[in-house]
């Protein structure tokens, strides 16, 4: 059996794990066997049977007053319960912020072999082999594993949304959490609500030092708007805070997968290009000729910001119009 | 207050990544500290005991060439090191032979960088504190500690979750938490002389092998579009890339 971890957060199921339900019934019905999904925390029956869409038959709901924060000590051991109780021989987890933490202990746990970070679904035809980007986007290491448990986080965007149909039953599960379990307390959370959150974008704007000052940033997040896209940016650009620190791509930053990566102004330094390399389709904006990122791009203008930005918005607004 | 410092050697974020049978390419390989335990993991813990008094301790996993790295952050500011004599393979074998060190010393806290450059795992810290049953906060960006209680703000996603924790744990750490010291030359000179203490393996084994290695497809020449024909990209973008 697969089991899925539903990572979610006050209440909310997040988008990476609609991800990993689908990366797990394929690779359930890869292995001759079936994909059950394990929520830890507060989120009501009836948002979970949604899972269903994605294939998942069975939901487990691990609900306390104890689980309604995420802390990996505690819902690593609640996670651990299910994984006796269902006898489950892989576990699939995003490798969201959450599910790094989550993914490391348990194998830890459960003596599993990990991969973190994969790309791809196992090939089972010959052992299990499990490709995972490393040295920064530069290439990629097929591991095997060869433990009786497994553990497997999937990077974000890497495996994409797949509905197939159906719903869920949700059962609720008695993870055995306890006052005592719980060592570390949640004193407050605070998140920017009204933008998308630039792990799950599956579109990105992004931008650096080239647009000389953060009064310049309208334009950026107006294309953001149209394309509903969420923004970004190059370090230089954080470490004077013209952009909170979040939005910051790149090696010391983090690293984004989405489809569509705009870069505009940033000239797309081997440290920039370790935390996007690994989008899908690349876009330079710059007026130097000679920046290194167009080497990485896709596709490329060589222009002025100030001029190009607002009038891809106006064509971008056009093609939607039209569509 | 006595913390722990994990640090790894890594190829110089500039490398040009090859492999032969397999393997990776290690010749003309400038080998560095692992840029975040560097930066941040060990700056934030010498910024600590300078604040509060105590110890800073390193440990790497690793053969006598990982010596020239140690000292390097021993001259920082750290006290004294411990290297566990092994080679290992995977993430495992590395918390694995934390794990055996740190459940004799008893640290108040085990600072890790949030990732290594090479295998981008974000994985040693969570294990460690699994296997010595400790509370683990990942993606620290600010920490602030009195000895018994710690404050630690944390990256969510869009946002931040401010944490307390009181007895010991361990934390991965990122930007924010500290800024990038270069050593001076009392430093240097001084962790000469500091313990270096080489141990032996606890004989644990890895989880993972990694059976083969690919570079990813070279990437097709840019195509350039005339800034005065945005509508091309977006064509393009639509038609082609068929990402919006």
């Amino acid at each position: 059996m697969v089991l899925v971890y539903i990572d979610n957060s006050e209440g909310q199921i997040k988008k990476a794990s609609y991800e990993v339900a689908g990366y797990g019934v394929a690779l359930a019905e890869q292995m001759g066997t079936e994909a059950v999904g394990i929520c830890v925390g507060n989120v009501a029956n009836d948002a979970l049977s949604t899972l269903g869409e994605y294939g998942l038959s069975k939901i487990l709901n691990a609900q306390n007053e104890h689980l309604n924060y995420f802390d990996s000590q505690v819902h690593t051991k609640a996670v651990a319960k299910a994984v006796e109780s269902t006898g489950a021989e892989v576990v699939v987890l995003s490798h969201n912020y959450n599910g790094k933490a989550l993914s490391a202990r348990l194998s830890a746990r459960l003596k599993a072999g990990l991969v973190a970070g994969a790309v791809e679904l196992p090939d089972t035809n010959n052992g299990f082999l499990v490709k995972k980007s490393v040295f920064s986007g530069k290439a990629f290491a097929n591991y095997e594993l060869k433990t009786d448990k497994k553990v497997i986080s999937v990077n974000p965007n890497a495996f994409g949304l797949h509905k197939k149909g159906g719903t869920a039953t949700v059962e609720t599960f008695d993870a055995g959490i306890s006052a005592d379990d719980v060592k570390v307390k949640v004193l407050s959370v605070n998140k920017v609500s009204d933008t998308i959150a630039l792990s799950d974008a599956e579109l990105v704007v992004s931008a650096g030092r080239g647009l000389k000052g953060p009064e310049n940033w309208g334009m950026i997040e107006e294309l953001a708007n149209t394309l509903g896209a969420a923004t970004a940016c190059s370090r230089p650009v954080s470490d004077v805070d013209w952009r909170p620190h979040h939005e910051h791509v790149g090696q010391t930053g983090i690293t984004i997968r989405p489809n569509l990566y705009i870069a505009v102004a940033i000239s797309g330094a081997i440290q920039h290009l370790a935390g996007v390399n690994s989008s899908k389709t690349i876009v330079v904006i710059n007026k130097d000729a000679e920046a290194p990122f167009f080497k990485a791009a896709d596709y490329g203008i060589v222009g002025d910001a100030f001029e190009v930005v607002p009038k891809l918005n106006e064509a971008i607004k056009a093609y939607k119009a039209s569509a | 207050m006595k913390i722990l410092v994990c640090v790894s050697k890594v190829p110089d974020t500039t490398t040009k990544i090859e492999f032969t049978d397999n393997q990776f390419k290690a010749d003309n390989v400038t080998w560095i500290m692992n840029p975040t335990d560097e930066w941040y993991a060990l700056v934030r813990a010498v910024e600590l005991k300078e604040q509060h008094g105590g110890t800073v301790t390193i440990i790497n996993v690793g053969g006598a060439e990982n010596d020239q790295i140690i000292r390097k952050a021993l001259a920082i500011g750290a006290d004294d090191a411990v290297r566990v004599n092994a080679e290992p393979t995977d993430a495992y074998e590395v918390a694995s032979q934390i794990a055996s060190h740190a459940k004799e010393a008893n640290y108040d806290m085990i600072f890790t960088g949030k990732e290594t450059i090479d295998y981008n795992g974000f994985v040693v810290g969570g294990m460690l504190a699994e296997l010595l049953d400790l509370p683990y906060i990942s993606l620290a960006s600010k920490l602030d500690s009195d000895g018994s209680k710690a404050t630690i703000e944390r990256e969510v996603e869009g946002g931040n979750e401010i944490i307390e924790v009181s007895g010991a744990f361990v934390v991965s750490t990122q930007k924010g938490i500290a800024e990038q010291r270069i050593p001076n030359m009392r430093g240097i000179m001084s962790a000469r002389t500091k313990p270096l203490q080489v141990v032996e393996p606890n004989g644990e084994g890895a989880l993972s092998t990694i059976q083969s290695y690919e570079l990813p497809p070279q990437k097709e020449s840019v195509k350039l579009i005339d800034a005065e024909n945005v509508g091309e990209l977006v064509k393009l973008l639509h038609e082609e890339a068929k990402v919006i």
